[in-house]
C-alpha cells in the first residue's frame, strides 16, 4: 500500500450507516498480471443486521471480508476505495489504528479453524489473549472470562476444556471455541467467512442457531460469506451476489429468492437440488466455469455464460452494467427490468 | 430403473454383514493391539442392476471405507461382498484385475486423484492399456471419444490436469472411470468439492451416463440434496451401522429412524419465507458423534436420542421392514403422529435436554 496521510476521524462526508463500504477495489500484482479480485464493490450494513455474500469461489467474496479487516494491509495488495466503519475510514487508516479495532470492533470466524488457530497454544490462552490485548485485566479474570465464553457457545464443561489443544477438539467445538474467541470483546461486526462449510450438516445447524442467538443477545452486525444458498437464507436479512470481483445483485433475502433478477442469479438457484420441492428431472446448470480473475470479459463478466447475452441488442459484451445506486434491489444486468421479470416468471420461475 | 421386487437374482452387488475394523496399535517391535475403530461395523445393503443406491451420513460414519471395501480397495474384517453372483470378499489384487473392468470408482478430490505427471491421454487411456482390451494404436481414439463423452474437448488429450478447472479434472476422473464400459460405479462425494453451477453439470453428467450405458452408482455424498435428487434408493448411515434404507421419496416423506428426522431438518431450507417454521421444527442434536473406538452399547444413535430408553443401552436394534421396502434399525420408530408440525416442536426441546456424553469425546 502506498503511505498516505492519516486523514482526520470524522469527514463531512462521513456516512451514517454502521459500515459502509465505497466502490472497494483489491487487486494483487502477480507474475501472470493483475488480479482484480475485488473490483468496485459498495454495501451498507446497520447494526442487528445481517448481510449475506454470496458468490463461487473466485468471486472475491472472502478478499471483501479481509480487506474490511484490514487484513491486506502490508501485503503486496493495491487497496482503493472506502470502507468506514461506524464514522471511522479504514483503507487509509494506518495497520496499527485498524489492529487495536481489530476483535474489539470487529472480528471474524473463519473458514477452517483447525489452520486457524495456534496448535501450540492451548484454547483458553488463545482466548485470554484476544481479551486481554483490549481489556487491561489480570490473567485470572481473563480467564474466568474465557471460561463463560465456552460455557455460552455451549462447550460442555467450559472449565476443563478451556486448558484443552485445538487438536483435542472436534470439528464442532473447534467452530464453536473460535466463535467464543471472536466474541472475546463484544464486537460490533461480525464477520463469518464460510463458517459451516467445513461441518456435517447436523453440526451446522448448531452452529448457525448458535450465530443467530449471539446476534440477538449482542446485538451486532454480522456478515455471513458462503456459497450455500440455503445457509444465506437461514440468517441474512440481505443478500450480495457477488461474480468475477463485482457485485451483480443486491436486495432482501425475501426478494431475492422470490424474484431474483440476474440471470447468474437464476443460474445459482436452478443448479441447486432442493429438499422443499419435487424433485427434478434435471438440473440447470449454468454452462462453461467461472472467470479468470486476470483476464475478465469485457462488458459484463457473465456474458460468456449467460443465455440472455446479446438480447435484442443489449451491450453486454462491452459495457459494463452497475448495480444501480440507491435502489432496495439492484442488479447489474443491462435486460431491461420489465423484460427481466418477465424472463424470470416465464423461463425460469417455472422450473425452480 | 428397476422397481420389481428386491430378489436377490437381480442385484448387481450385495453386501452382508460387512466390517472393517482398524486396528490400533501400541508399541515398536512389539505391536501390541489395543483397539479398533470400528469403521463399518456389520452393514447389509444391495444394488439392483440400473439403479443408483445414495448411501448418505455424516464425517467419519463409514461411508467412505464401505465404498472402498466394495471396490476391495481394503480388505474387509467380516462379512461378504457378492458381485453379480460371485463372492469378491478375500479376493487378491491380481484375481480382482479382470472384475475391475466392471467395478470402478470416481473420487471426491479431482486434485489429488489425478496424477499430475500425467497427460489427460495417460490418465483416462492407462485402465485400457492395463486391461489391454485394445491395441496401442486404437487407444488414442478409443480417449477421445471418452472426452467427449463427458463433454471434454478431445484436443486437449496432450495437457496435464494442472491446465483443467475443477469441473474438468472431475470431468477426467469420470471419463477415466468409464474407460472400461463398467457395470457398477462407485462414487465416492464426487461433487462436494465442486462449485454450485459446476456441480449441476457434472450431476446431470452422471445422471445421462446412466441412462446413455445403463450403468449401476453406489453414490457416496453428504449432501443430503444432491443424494435425493440422484439416488432411487437411500440407506442413512450412522457410527458405521446402516440405521434406515428406503425408496427416495418414502425417505424423505416418512422418516422412520430418529436420527434420519433429525439429519433432514438439518437441512438449511433456501427459503427466506419458510425460515421461521423450519427454525421452530428443526431438531438439533446435542454434541458430537461418539467415537467409533468405543462406541456405544445398544443402539448407537441412543446417546444423543430423544426417545431413547433402557432396551435402547442393552439391545442393538435389528434393521427390520416397517413398510413395504422402508427399513429402519430403531426400538421406537417414528410414527405418522410424530411427524407432525407440534410433535416436532416438542422433539427439538426434548433433543436439547439430552446432556452431553463428554466421556467420548476424542482424547
Amino acid at each position: 500500500m502506498t503511505a498516505l496521510p492519516q486523514l482526520a476521524v470524522t469527514r463531512a462526508d462521513a456516512p451514517t450507516r454502521f459500515l459502509e463500504v465505497r466502490g472497494l477495489r483489491v487487486h494483487f500484482p502477480t507474475d501472470d498480471g493483475l488480479v482484480k479480485s475485488v473490483d468496485g464493490v459498495s454495501f451498507g450494513l446497520e447494526r442487528r443486521r445481517t448481510l449475506g455474500i454470496v458468490g463461487e469461489s473466485g468471486s472475491g467474496k472472502s478478499v471483501t471480508s479481509l480487506a474490511i479487516m484490514g487484513l491486506h494491509k502490508g501485503g503486496s495488495a493495491r487497496i482503493s476505495g472506502e470502507i468506514w466503519l461506524d464514522g471511522q475510514e479504514l483503507v487509509a487508516a494506518d495497520q496499527e489504528t485498524v489492529r487495536l479495532l481489530r476483535g474489539r470492533k470487529m472480528a471474524m470466524i473463519f473458514q477452517d479453524p483447525l489452520s486457524s488457530m495456534h496448535p501450540y497454544y492451548s484454547i483458553g490462552a488463545q482466548i485470554v489473549e484476544a481479551y486481554r490485548i483490549h481489556h487491561n485485566v489480570s490473567k485470572q479474570v481473563a480467564r474466568r472470562h474465557a471460561i463463560e465464553l465456552l460455557d455460552r457457545v455451549g462447550i460442555p464443561q467450559p472449565a476443563k476444556r478451556v486448558n484443552d489443544y485445538p487438536h483435542q477438539f472436534s470439528g464442532g467445538m473447534r467452530q464453536r471455541a473460535m466463535i467464543a474467541m471472536a466474541l472475546s470483546n463484544n464486537p460490533e461486526l461480525l464477520i463469518a467467512d464460510e463458517p459451516t462449510t467445513a461441518l456435517d450438516v447436523t453440526v451446522q445447524a448448531q452452529i448457525l442457531d448458535l450465530i443467530r442467538d449471539l446476534q440477538e443477545e449482542y446485538g451486532s452486525a454480522v456478515i455471513i460469506i458462503t456459497h450455500d444458498l440455503g445457509v444465506v437464507a437461514e440468517l441474512a436479512d440481505d443478500i450480495f451476489v457477488m461474480y468475477g470481483g463485482k457485485a451483480v445483485e443486491y436486495g432482501t433475502a425475501a426478494d431475492l429468492f422470490a424474484r431474483p433478477e440476474h440471470p447468474y442469479t437464476w443460474g445459482l438457484l436452478g443448479s441447486m437440488p432442493r429438499m422443499d420441492r419435487d424433485v427434478r428431472d434435471r438440473l440447470i446448470p449454468i454452462k462453461g466455469s467461472p472467470p479468470s480473475l486476470i483476464t475478465l470479459p469485457s462488458g459484463c463478466a457473465f456474458h460468456p455464460r449467460c443465455p440472455y447475452a446479446e438480447l435484442d441488442g443489449i451491450p453486454c459484451k462491452t459495457v459494463v452494467p452497475t448495480l444501480g445506486e440507491g435502489d432496495r434491489h439492484g442488479v447489474a444486468c443491462h435486460i431491461p427490468p420489465p423484460k427481466r421479470r418477465e424472463l424470470f416468471a416465464t423461463d425460469i420461475a417455472p422450473h425452480l | 430403473m428397476s422397481t420389481s421386487s428386491p430378489a436377490a437374482t437381480e442385484s448387481l452387488l450385495e453386501v452382508t454383514g460387512l466390517e472393517k475394523h482398524f486396528p490400533i496399535t501400541r508399541g515398536i517391535i512389539f505391536r501390541r493391539r489395543i483397539g479398533a475403530v470400528q469403521a463399518v461395523d456389520g452393514i447389509d445393503f444391495f444394488v439392483r442392476t440400473g439403479e443408483t443406491l445414495g448411501l448418505v451420513g455424516e464425517s467419519g460414519c463409514g461411508k467412505s471405507t464401505t465404498g472402498r471395501l466394495v471396490t476391495r480397495l481394503l480388505e474387509p474384517t467380516a462379512g461378504k461382498v457378492v458381485f453379480e453372483g460371485r463372492d469378491i470378499t478375500h479376493l487378491s489384487v491380481g484375481q480382482m484385475r479382470p472384475l475391475r473392468r466392471d467395478v470402478q470408482m470416481i473420487f471426491q478430490d479431482p486434485y489429488s486423484s489425478l496424477n499430475p505427471r500425467h497427460t489427460v491421454g495417460t490418465i483416462v487411456g492407462s485402465p485400457l492399456r492395463i486391461q489391454k482390451i485394445v491395441t496401442r494404436q486404437e487407444v488414442k481414439r478409443a480417449v477421445q471419444e471418452l472426452l467427449e463423452l463427458v463433454g471434454l474437448n478431445p484436443e486437449h488429450y496432450n495437457r496435464y490436469p494442472h491446465e483443467f478447472s475443477g469441473g474438468q479434472r472431475q470431468r477426467i476422473g469420470i471419463a477415466r472411470a468409464l474407460a472400461l464400459r463398467p457395470k457398477l460405479i462407485v462414487c465416492d462425494e464426487p461433487v462436494s468439492a465442486l462449485d454450485v453451477s459446476i456441480q449441476a453439470q457434472v450431476v446431470n453428467l452422471l445422471d445421462d451416463l446412466q441412462n446413455e450405458l445403463n450403468l449401476t452408482y453406489l453414490f457416496i455424498a453428504h449432501d443430503l440434496s444432491v443424494v435425493r435428487h440422484i439416488s432411487d434408493r437411500i440407506a442413512v448411515m450412522y457410527l458405521g451401522k446402516i440405521v434406515e434404507v428406503s425408496s427416495r421419496s418414502d425417505l424423505y416423506a416418512r422418516p422412520f429412524h430418529p436420527y434420519t428426522l433429525a439429519l433432514l431438518s438439518a437441512v438449511p431450507v433456501p427459503d427466506p419465507a419458510r425460515r421461521d417454521r423450519a427454525q421452530r421444527e428443526r431438531i438439533l442434536l446435542t454434541g458430537d458423534v461418539p467415537s467409533p473406538i468405543d462406541p456405544p452399547s445398544g443402539c448407537r444413535f441412543r446417546t444423543r436420542c430423544w426417545k431413547a430408553q433402557e432396551v435402547c443401552v442393552t439391545d442393538v436394534p435389528p434393521l427390520r421392514e416397517l413398510a413395504s421396502g422402508h427399513y429402519a434399525a430403531c426400538h421406537f420408530p417414528i410414527d405418522d403422529m410424530e411427524r407432525s408440525a407440534g410433535s416436532r416442536v416438542a422433539a427439538r426441546a426434548a433433543a436439547a435436554e439430552i446432556a452431553q456424553d463428554t466421556a467420548s469425546e476424542p482424547v
